[in-house]
């Protein structure tokens, strides 16, 4: 059940989530100066790397289909853009030739090195930073254009609609004429990545190729359940259960809904942004639909309109495919081996069987509508119950 | 104090008004009864801003407001009930209320109002936290009121409160109705339940096919033999 929560309750639950935020990122950080690249462990950094780009891109996507009720499929069109703006700006001069192997390179400068230059170390860091930020801007700027004539569209026509933009973005992206900026439909490499993420102090290095993702994602989602919660969301949670009252309260729909796709893509963006530097390779091809839907995927496994949910589903989902369900596909799983069966594609035969195993017993998904505040916070209140009872 | 003067609206291609006439002064109770498809929700709607008009016009205390923004329309004090209660079945009985107050800053003063509603409805406060969809259909329409109450209004405008509701329910909407009037806040309601809308009323007229037919007291129009046979059912 959800929990309505008194004033002394929620500035409790804020702190709680901040400092159990904060506590999160120290071990990720502690792990990331432990795990060995040798490690058999390592695949969890893998996982919370890249755990962390899709929990970002489902809690945008959960913002716009789970929280305002605008069923839209273009994710993948903005998280490309994304990825794309990042790659663009932060690709080292040295290296432009190379990258832009049949093209004159249009963008002739990156802003790690424009920063760095003026600023030294903390200002390539900074120009990282702008790049993910532009990347966003840019993929909020494309929600607008495309959401003018888009959102005076509904549910199953809204989709398609999105679904049409997204792969237009792809196509676009991958034209010829456009080379000079986009690289035409060969790949853009050798920019900013999480790998080459290290602060260094004095003699000490710390790597951050972990840390910094998890960070930004972190940020994000939490700026985003600050939307939800204030009377924006409110009023966006209005409109998903009804549009006609919702007017006659004087929400301007219109507005709300372009602030709420604006917002998600932005947010779809920035998560294109560190999908870039995570897989240290941009290419248009990689934002299928497909990737929409798996994004959708871990939204409703987690619980539509679940911010909760979502990042527990996107990490649950990046967990099983990439590291525990990877023996099926390679002779040996939970030491049985039996490569006759344990091939190549039966990984996602499983995969399969199991999503329909959680969709049928939990019908609303893990966590349904609520939080995981909710749940924390409904515990406490049967505890205080059972104690007073006793006495 | 509202006044709709020749008012002409159709909806693609059907005329739903054809020159409405209607007066409701401040402080007081009016009914607007009439059949299915008479236009009475449309004109509420036009009213409110929700339907655009074709011509004639619409003055609130002398001051044209069609043609004017849903939100302009909600500042100047005029909220409505809509019909069928709507209210948002997913967001928490607090959280109704408080997008009733959707256009207001004044936090101290929506605190105040939203225990002036429970006030007016305990049954509300018990189940504050609980998500609107799972109150009882009468429990909703006290829901449907206290969050157009919200909102200040001068004016309150409800579509068929007493729809899909046992008579015994029906019977405390429209004492609460009553209660709210006393407090100050003009009514227009609109209703199919002829009898109790009639005894509850100040003014009342009768919307036929889009044009207003009868008008008078609603003491008047309940002892008059017309309206007896097509709407008491004598």
């Amino acid at each position: 059940m959800k929990a309505v929560r008194t004033p002394e309750e929620n500035r409790r639950i804020s702190w709680f989530c901040f400092f159990a935020t904060l506590a999160f990122l120290g071990l990720v950080l502690l792990l990331d100066q432990l795990i060995k690249p040798t490690s058999p462990m390592y695949m969890l950094l893998t996982v919370l790397q890249k755990g962390s780009v899709y929990a970002l891109a489902a809690v945008s996507m959960n913002l716009l289909n789970g929280c305002t009720g605008l069923f839209s499929l273009g994710h993948a069109g903005f998280m490309l853009i994304g990825a794309y703006t990042y790659a663009i700006f932060t690709i080292p001069s040295a290296s432009r030739d190379t990258v832009y192997q049949y093209y004159d390179a249009a963008v002739r400068f990156s802003f790690p090195e424009v920063f760095g230059n003026a600023m030294g170390p903390a200002g390539t860091a900074l120009g990282v930073l702008v790049a993910v930020i532009l990347a966003g801007l840019m993929a909020a700027a494309f929600a607008y254009l495309i959401g003018l004539p888009v959102l005076r569209l509904k549910s199953d026509y809204l989709a398609i609609a999105t679904l049409g933009f997204a792969e237009i973005l792809r196509a676009v992206c991958q034209w010829q004429k456009l080379g000079p900026i986009t690289n035409g439909s060969n790949l853009l490499k050798s920019f900013a990545r999480v790998s080459k993420f290290k602060l260094v102090l004095g003699s000490t290095k710390l790597t951050l190729s972990t840390f910094v993702p998890v960070l930004i994602a972190a940020v994000s989602i939490m700026i985003i359940v600050k939307l939800i919660n204030s009377t924006y969301g409110r009023a966006f949670k209005a409109i998903r259960d009804d549009e006609v009252a919702a007017e006659a309260m004087g929400i301007n729909l219109a507005k709300h809904k372009m602030i709420s796709f604006t917002v998600s893509s932005f947010f779809a963006g920035v998560a294109g942004a560190m999908m870039a530097m995570v897989l240290s390779i941009a290419q248009a091809s990689n934002f299928k639909s497909a990737m929409t839907y798996e994004i959708l995927l871990m939204v409703v496994l987690g619980g539509i309109g679940s911010t909760s949910g979502s990042v527990i589903g996107s990490f649950l989902f990046v967990a099983a495919s990439e590291w525990w369900l990877r023996g099926l596909d390679s002779g040996t799983f939970l030491g049985i081996n039996a490569p006759n069966i344990f091939r190549n594609g039966f990984r996602l035969v499983v995969f399969s069987v199991i999503i329909m195993i959680v969709v049928l017993f939990f019908r609303q998904g893990i966590m349904g509508e609520r939080e995981l505040t909710d749940v924390w916070l409904n515990r406490r209140r049967a505890r205080q119950k059972k104690k007073e009872a006793g006495k | 104090m509202l006044e709709v003067k020749d008012l002409h609206v159709s909806y693609g291609g059907i005329r739903a008004l054809r020159g409405v006439d209607i007066e409701v002064p401040d402080g007081k109770i009016v009914t607007l009864i009439g059949a299915n498809g008479a236009g009475k929700s449309t004109l509420l709607r036009t009213i409110s801003g929700l339907v655009k008009a074709e011509s004639g016009s619409i003055t609130y205390n002398g001051k044209e407001i069609l043609g004017m923004s849903i939100n302009k329309i909600l500042e100047l004090g005029i909220a409505q009930v809509p019909e069928g209660r709507r209210v948002f079945t997913n967001l928490t009985v607090l959280e109704n209320l408080r997008i009733g107050a959707y256009l207001r800053r004044d936090r101290d003063g929506i605190q105040k109002d939203i225990d002036w509603v429970y006030e007016l409805f305990p049954r509300l406060q018990e189940r504050s936290w609980q998500m609107a969809g799972t109150l009882s259909g009468g429990e909703q329409q006290m829901l449907a009121v206290g969050r157009a109450l919200m909102s200040r209004p001068k004016l309150m405008m409800m579509d068929e409160p007493s729809l899909g509701l046992a008579p015994l329910v029906v019977k405390g909407i429209f004492e609460i109705i009553r209660e709210i009037n006393r407090q100050g806040v003009t009514v227009l309601l609109i209703e199919q339940n002829a009898n109790m809308a009639l005894k509850t009323a100040d003014l009342a007229c009768v919307l036929e096919t889009g044009t207003i037919t009868l008008r008078g007291t609603g003491a008047e129009l309940l002892t008059n033999e017309a309206v007896k046979r097509a709407y008491l059912g004598e």
